[in-house]
């Protein structure tokens, strides 16, 4: 088990590795650093100044070095300015002299950069909005987890029912329906004053005034409430439940042909029982990885769901790094999406493994 | 010209019927759950004295029975709305509802014909005339088919062209006359106008052209790459398995959006990364067709020459003008070599980075499924025999072990269309797509969310024209695998 966890882990950090630095080179091409020249320095820069800008700035030396460089095994670039005559470099603060300053600085050390479009430390950007980006994956679990859970198990108890066929059929509806549609549809239906439900119900005078739900997740930042914080949450899981609920119902039918099963019915045990006691347990298994795989999925949901609802989160971080040019704040950003990625993967394939008796590795 | 209402003259009739039947339904619903809640069973079956079976019908059964029959009368009333609008013909009288059936005139003439001729030979046709057993499968394919027959008539049922703009009709409500119509234009915007006054309807027509031209072909390719790739990965196994495979997770690990926003933007495009993708990623479908058909002939020499030579003339032409563009400035030396005389056709450049990402992203989950069967079907009797013959490998892959994995792989294209047609949705929904003008559906549905709570109806149409496709597609799937796994 050690050492499946170990090799695990080790193939992990390698796709790490290899994938940072893919996105490394896909941010720091020829075309990118050019751009952030133009607007760092001024925007009629030549060719020639463009390079002695990136020169100056660390931008210069081979991709393979600056890469080690992010990452924290190679020294930090250190360099004399002739113009101002300070020595400036990776690791040097606005006049710090070389020898006080850091060698290395980079993501080992916990340095993530500095965000050239909002003049702040990228780590403190992050963490800010990955912390609200945490409370809406939280209630979007909350609720996704448990309802597809639920929606699972009625369709596969009774495999072919007509309950079962009705909530398939709302399974299926729902993986058709990405963020971008539900989204759209909730706020119409829920968050207008002009069509759908809240004119309705002020005309009926169950509504003060207003509408039923609000349509933009802006004021959630400060503080979540049932009114401001629905939509989001609900739009991201609507799209999540159906694929849940569709895999816990696969396991749950394949569970109730068990033998074990017929052998409780044959002996009079209540269906009630047989299902929540004998079968739930087992059914269980396979939907845990399915659930540890959504997480990834859910990256994608809170990016458009975030940007919809204007909430600043995480996802919308990206959106706004990777359209202004902000090269180490995308870095960054991509760092945290693709390390959620693959610790979601270890976690679910070690559970599944923890989980299921039958799965012995030697 | 007065602003149509929705219903029309219709609606007189059919509307009531169809309240009845939403409130019968409801209604039957609510007393069904109550009474399966309280314990209530379905009444018994009685044998009769000619040994005859007949149900005796309880309360559940005629709560079931109400709702049955309210479906049906809201099936037979949406059905009058279609036929009201096709009989009217007069927009005026048949409300938009009907307006917009009879616009869609062509697209009903096609599922007619398809529908009967399928049913008709469905005994002949294999898998496909099998699915005509499967309501779900039915239900599925008519979605899927009536986006793909107003994809083919778009020209024919848009009233308007995608970006045809009249400035008065800016945010205009669904059913709005056209201020001053011209001789021969359709004097009305159906279902409203957008925010720059272009007809939503028309864009909504031509969008499903937009998408249906990228998703199934780009589909396709994700599939000959994962399928080029995966065979040899499953059958051989060792270091090239560990390889590739290990390449695909790397891919599966990235998040999509990330990936997109990485690809999709101009300063990538002028570096030319997805140039350099799609020279690697298009050279799979030609290496694929060659292959199969040098391990059909290996044993005849002329005709095998002839083919793969002809496979790899035409194709090899069509790869180059395709990659290379000659007169684009802005592409890398490498793609500008190809004389200008000889380049077939230009694919726009937008065009090519959407479709090359989306293949790319599709492709390793594909590869996994392949590899995943290949395991499981190398270790049967007739690969076991084949290899005995002397066949070669590839011949065992392809003309052995491919057309034994068909029924999952079938199954997961109809999937993977529906998913390929969200994530280009997806691209357009951040701007991303093939151009900003474009009237794809996520273009349309990322230009209409600006004002989303004061005019609802740009936004709308798209969206759920979307979700009809994707649910098509999602049916159409289920419905083949159930009946994939009868035979």
């Amino acid at each position: 088990m050690a050492f499946f966890i170990l090799r695990r882990t080790g193939v992990m950090i390698l796709t790490a590795l290899c994938l940072t630095f893919v996105v490394f080179f896909l941010t720091n091409l020829a075309p990118n650093l050019e751009k952030l020249a133009k607007t760092q320095g001024n925007a009629r820069m030549s060719d020639a100044e463009v390079t002695s800008w990136l020169d100056r700035n660390g931008y210069g030396g081979p991709l393979v070095v600056r890469y080690g460089e992010w990452l924290g095994v190679v020294p930090g670039w250190v360099r004399f300015d002739e113009p101002t005559g300070e020595w400036r470099g990776r690791c040097i603060l606005r006049g710090q002299s070389p020898e006080d300053a850091d060698r290395f600085c980079g993501l080992l050390q916990g340095d993530l950069g500095y965000s050239t479009v909002s003049n702040a430390e990228v780590a403190a950007i992050i963490g800010g909005r990955m912390a609200l980006t945490g409370v809406l994956m939280f209630w979007a679990f909350a609720v996704m987890v448990p309802t597809a859970l639920v929606i699972g198990i009625m369709a596969g108890m009774r495999e072919g029912s007509r309950m079962d066929r009705a909530l398939s059929t709302f399974s299926i509806g729902t993986t058709a329906t990405p963020e971008y549609v539900s989204g759209v549809v909730f706020i119409i239906l829920l968050a207008s004053s002009q069509t759908g439900l809240s004119p309705l119900l002020v005309d009926w005078g169950w509504l003060e005034s207003g509408t039923l739900f609000l349509g933009s997740a802006r004021s959630a930042m400060d503080g979540v409430t049932f009114w401001n914080f629905t939509l989001p949450v609900i739009t991201i899981a609507f799209y999540g439940i159906g694929y849940i609920a569709r895999m816990t119902r696969a396991s749950m039918a394949e569970v109730m042909t068990a033998q074990y099963i017929r052998t409780a019915r044959l002996k009079g045990v209540r269906f009630r029982t047989i299902v929540l006691r004998h079968a739930l347990r087992n059914a269980l298994i396979a939907p845990f990885t399915v659930i540890m795989l959504q997480i990834p999925w859910l990256l994608t949901g809170v990016v458009i769901v975030e940007t919809l609802f204007n909430y600043n989160g995480f996802g919308w971080t990206l959106v706004q790094a990777a359209s202004n040019n902000d090269i180490e704040l995308l870095l960054a950003c991509s760092v945290v999406a693709v390390f959620v990625v693959l610790v979601t993967q270890l976690i679910s394939d070690i559970g599944y493994v923890f989980l299921n008796p039958r799965i012995r590795i030697s | 010209m007065d602003t149509l209402t929705w219903a029309g003259g219709i609606g007189a009739f059919v509307n009531p019927a169809l309240s009845l039947a939403v409130l019968v339904f409801v209604l039957g619903f609510v007393a069904n759950l109550a009474m399966t809640i309280a314990g209530m069973r379905p009444g018994p079956l009685v044998v009769n004295a000619d040994h005859s079976l007949s149900p005796q019908r309880g309360p559940v059964d005629y709560a079931l029975l109400s709702m049955k029959y309210a479906v049906l009368v809201l099936a037979l009333g949406c059905a009058a709305y279609v036929v009201g609008g096709l009989v009217l013909a007069d927009p005026q009288r048949s409300g938009i509802i009907g307006a917009m059936s009879a616009r869609l005139m062509p697209v009903w003439t096609a599922l007619v014909v398809m529908f009967v001729l399928s049913i008709a030979f469905k005994r002949r046709l294999g898998l496909y005339g099998k699915l005509f057993d499967s309501p779900v499968g039915m239900i599925g394919l008519g979605l899927a088919m009536f986006w793909v027959f107003a994809a083919v008539f778009a020209d024919i049922i848009a009233p308007h062209g995608p970006i045809d703009v009249i400035s008065q009709m800016r945010n205009a409500k669904p059913g709005s006359a056209l201020p001053a119509p011209g001789d021969g234009q359709y004097a009305w915007y159906l279902l409203g106008g957008d925010n720059l006054g272009r007809c939503v309807f028309s864009r909504m027509v031509h969008g499903a052209f937009e998408v249906l031209k990228i998703a199934p072909l780009a589909t396709l390719f994700a599939f000959m790459v994962g399928i080029t790739l995966g065979l040899p990965a499953g059958y051989y196994g060792g270091k090239l398995d560990t390889g590739l495979t290990f390449l695909a997770n790397l891919v599966l690990a990235f998040p999509v959006i990330l990936l997109f926003y990485l690809l999709v933007t101009p300063e990538i495009v002028a570096a030319g990364i997805p140039n350099y993708l799609s020279m690697v990623m298009f050279l799979f479908p030609i290496l694929f067709v060659a292959i199969l058909f040098n391990a059909r002939y290996r044993t005849q020499a002329l005709r095998r020459n002839l083919i793969v030579g002809i496979i790899i003339i035409v194709g090899g032409m069509a790869y180059v003008s395709l990659i290379s563009n000659a007169s684009d400035t802005r592409l890398p030396q490498l793609f500008r070599l190809w004389p200008e005389a000889l380049d077939l056709f230009d694919v726009p450049g937008n065009l090519l980075i959407v479709f090359v990402s989306v293949v790319f992203v599709n492709a390793p989950t594909v590869f996994r499924i392949v590899r995943g069967l290949v395991l499981d079907i190398k270790t049967r009797d007739y690969v076991a025999a084949a290899q005995t013959r002397g066949e070669g490998p590839w011949y065992i892959m392809l003309w052995e072990i491919l057309p034994n994995a068909r029924g999952p792989l079938i199954v997961d294209f109809c999937l993977r269309i529906g998913y390929t047609t969200i994530l280009l949705g997806t691209l357009g929904f951040f701007g991303l797509g093939v151009s900003p003008e474009s009237p794809d559906w996520g273009s349309t549905i990322n230009e209409g969310r600006r004002l989303l709570t004061v005019h609802p109806h740009p936004a709308l149409p798209p969206a759920l024209a979307l979700m009809s496709l994707v649910l098509g597609l999602n049916l159409l799937a289920d419905g083949l695998r159930e009946e994939s796994l009868k035979d």
